[in-house]
């Protein structure tokens, strides 16, 4: 979504790290410009800094001496969370079990003083569009956790926040109800065009949410990127190994070769490299007839998913490869096939240190 | 033996105790009460005899006062001290929670050395203002002696509500753009309500019917277990004490009912 369109806060936060009092570090300084209207992911493993992160931007956290975060410009740092107007769904939901359903969305205005005819018009139009009618009247321990969920987002909307911050929104809930959540808060996020940060662990939500993911480890920013650039281009083992499947391949690259137990792989990459680390991702993978392509190996195990099946092979580097193949493809395991692979599908990644 | 007679005579000695110490001395209080020159009508002397009246409603009040000024201090420092880590921390909960050793006795001692004849109280509004303040023997040092025992019970109650309050919910309350003021009264009260009905339960009935520290103070407090003790020993009214004993308990238990279902439905509001 481009700047001009959104809605909402331009989000800056310049050197901000958190050092906790005993002296843990779980944010290292960082610097991160939000457009407005965007929805950004920080992604990563538990602990890596991703909702101390996102507790800075909402004001429940002081960043360390020197860290700086603003909104359109405007230096909020000093700002308590209750006057930065930001909207937040934590990972319990944190609805509050004394009112009923109505009077949390409503919460947020009444404490700004609006009429009572107002919240009523204000909370019904955020009843239909979370697809929550017939729920106002509730109360909190009479609803699913998927209804929860709903009524935690309808609430940190209702106050019209400059930026939208969820804490891992779905991930108290079952797979199933999960994926369906996840596709529908999708939609509501574009319609709402919100500044949007997102915090999660699970990749595929941020694959699926993100106009850009921030992917962190041990508090530092590994990447930030669009979904295919992390996808397609990992800057780090890491960040190749967390966003989706990869095959990690350490060989000797010669003119313009890697050099591997099971042939030697065309590669872009004109300079000889000693020990070089590269990225393959399963899909990329084509199966050819033994000996017709520059690679072979062995079939170990081969699993049928459905839409497609994955295939084990062993011989072709030091460790097992993935391959992702079509349904169709008849393979058994103990066969010898080839592997065809487009040099440009591999990347090279940094040594690891 | 059937499996259903050997329950049964598991639950003998449970009824013999019962019985012994709970149901016989009730039933004989209940009777005494009513064996006086007026019959049952005794009972209502409590209500129709203006000095009674006039001690119930000192009792009341005194008790009403103690649970609300207990739930009030018990509340800000439970809070306090269960949120912040501090040094000293410790020392200062076991401190506090010292009283729940002493017996009543020691309480009214306390209080007199506090704010009697010869207490520090006493000594010191001498020296600034040449007038000795002294509160011990009547109901304001009551009052006092039942604060220091009624807050370190409160405060356990209330450190271990605050304990598993969810903090995410004051958060959200604060991302709304609550006030901590408003954070107060809209989440975190609510939340402890529970807490404060089952300390303030205690609170009041030990203050209705604490006796060892009115006792130790003086004689001549008018609160009910004050009146029942004179009743019994000095005047020999066996009726009147007993059917100010039953007086005193229905009120209490009546009063303890009335918070508990009004605070039924906050506290099933509140989930």
């Amino acid at each position: 979504m481009s700047a001009q369109t959104g809605h909402g806060a331009a989000v800056r936060i310049e050197a901000c790290g958190k050092t906790f009092a005993d002296g843990t570090r779980a944010l290292e300084p960082a610097t991160l410009d939000i457009a407005r209207g965007e929805t950004l992911v920080l992604l990563g493993p538990s602990g890596c800094g991703k909702t101390t992160m996102l507790r800075i931007i909402a004001g429940l956290e002081q960043p360390d001496a020197g860290g700086k975060v603003s909104f359109d410009g405007k230096d909020m740092t000093a700002v308590p969370i209750e006057r930065r107007n930001v909207g937040m769904v934590f990972q319990s939901y944190a609805l509050f079990p004394n009112m009923t359903v109505s009077e949390n969305i409503g919460y947020g205005l009444k404490i700004r003083g609006v009429s009572n005819k107002e919240r009523a018009e204000r909370v019904a139009q955020l009843v239909a569009l979370t697809n929550i009618s017939g729920l106002e009247n509730r109360r909190i321990d009479q609803l699913s956790g998927g209804q929860r969920q709903r009524v935690a987002l309808a609430r940190a909307v209702a106050i019209r926040p400059g930026i939208l911050l969820l804490d891992e929104p779905l991930t108290a809930l079952d797979a199933a109800l999960r994926d369906r959540l996840r596709s529908e808060l999708n939609r509501l996020l574009r319609a709402l065009g919100i500044t949007t940060i997102y915090v999660t662990h699970d990749q595929s939500e941020a694959m699926e949410l993100g106009d850009r993911i921030v992917v962190m480890q041990k508090g530092e920013i590994a990447q930030i990127g669009t979904p295919r650039e992390i996808y397609f281009t990992p800057r780090s083992r890491f960040v190749a190994e967390f966003i989706g499947a990869a095959n990690i391949v350490e060989a000797a690259i010669e003119h313009g070769h890697l050099i591997l137990p099971g042939g030697r792989q065309p590669i872009y990459c004109d300079t000889d490299v000693p020990a070089a680390v590269a990225m393959i991702r399963p899909e990329t993978i084509r199966v050819a007839a033994a000996g017709a392509a520059s690679l072979s190996g062995t079939i170990d195990s081969v699993s049928f998913i459905g839409d497609r099946q994955r295939l084990v092979v062993s011989g072709v580097s030091d460790r097992l490869i993935t391959i992702d193949a079509p349904n169709t493809v008849q393979a058994r395991p103990g066969e010898r096939i080839g592997l065809s692979i487009s040099p440009d599908a591999i990347r090279l990644l940094p040594p690891e240190n | 033996m059937s499996h259903r007679s050997f329950v049964w005579l598991c639950l003998l000695p449970l009824a013999v105790v019962t019985a012994a110490f709970f149901l016989l001395p009730m039933a004989r209080l209940v009777v005494t009460g009513a064996g006086g020159p007026q019959g049952l009508a005794g009972y209502l002397a409590i209500l129709t005899e203006p000095r009674y009246r006039a001690t119930l409603f000192n009792t009341v009040l005194l008790a009403t006062a103690t649970t609300i000024v207990t739930l009030i201090v018990a509340t800000i420092a439970g809070m306090f001290l269960q949120r912040h880590r501090f040094p000293g921390r410790a020392v200062l909960i076991a401190m506090l929670t010292f009283p729940l050793a002493f017996p009543g006795v020691v309480v009214g001692f306390m209080i007199i050395l506090l704010a009697g004849r010869q207490g520090l109280i006493g000594d010191f509004s001498n020296r600034l203002f040449g007038e000795k303040l002294v509160f011990a023997y009547s109901i304001y040092g009551l009052f006092l002696g039942y604060l220091y025992f009624s807050i370190p019970r409160v405060i356990l109650t209330i450190m271990a509500a605050v304990q598993k309050l969810d903090i995410g919910l004051e958060e959200a309350a604060r991302s709304l753009g609550a006030s901590p003021w408003a954070v107060q009264r809209d989440v975190v009260l609510p939340a402890l309500a529970p807490a404060f009905v089952a300390s303030g339960a205690i609170a009041f009935a030990t203050a209705m019917g604490a006796f060892g520290t009115a006792f130790t103070l003086a004689t001549n407090i008018d609160v009910l277990p004050m009146l029942i003790y004179t009743e019994f020993t000095l005047a020999a009214n066996l009726s009147v004490a007993a059917a100010l004993s039953v007086g005193l308990g229905i009120i209490t238990w009546f009063i303890l009912a009335l918070a508990r279902s009004f605070s039924g439905s906050a506290v099933a509001a509140a989930g």
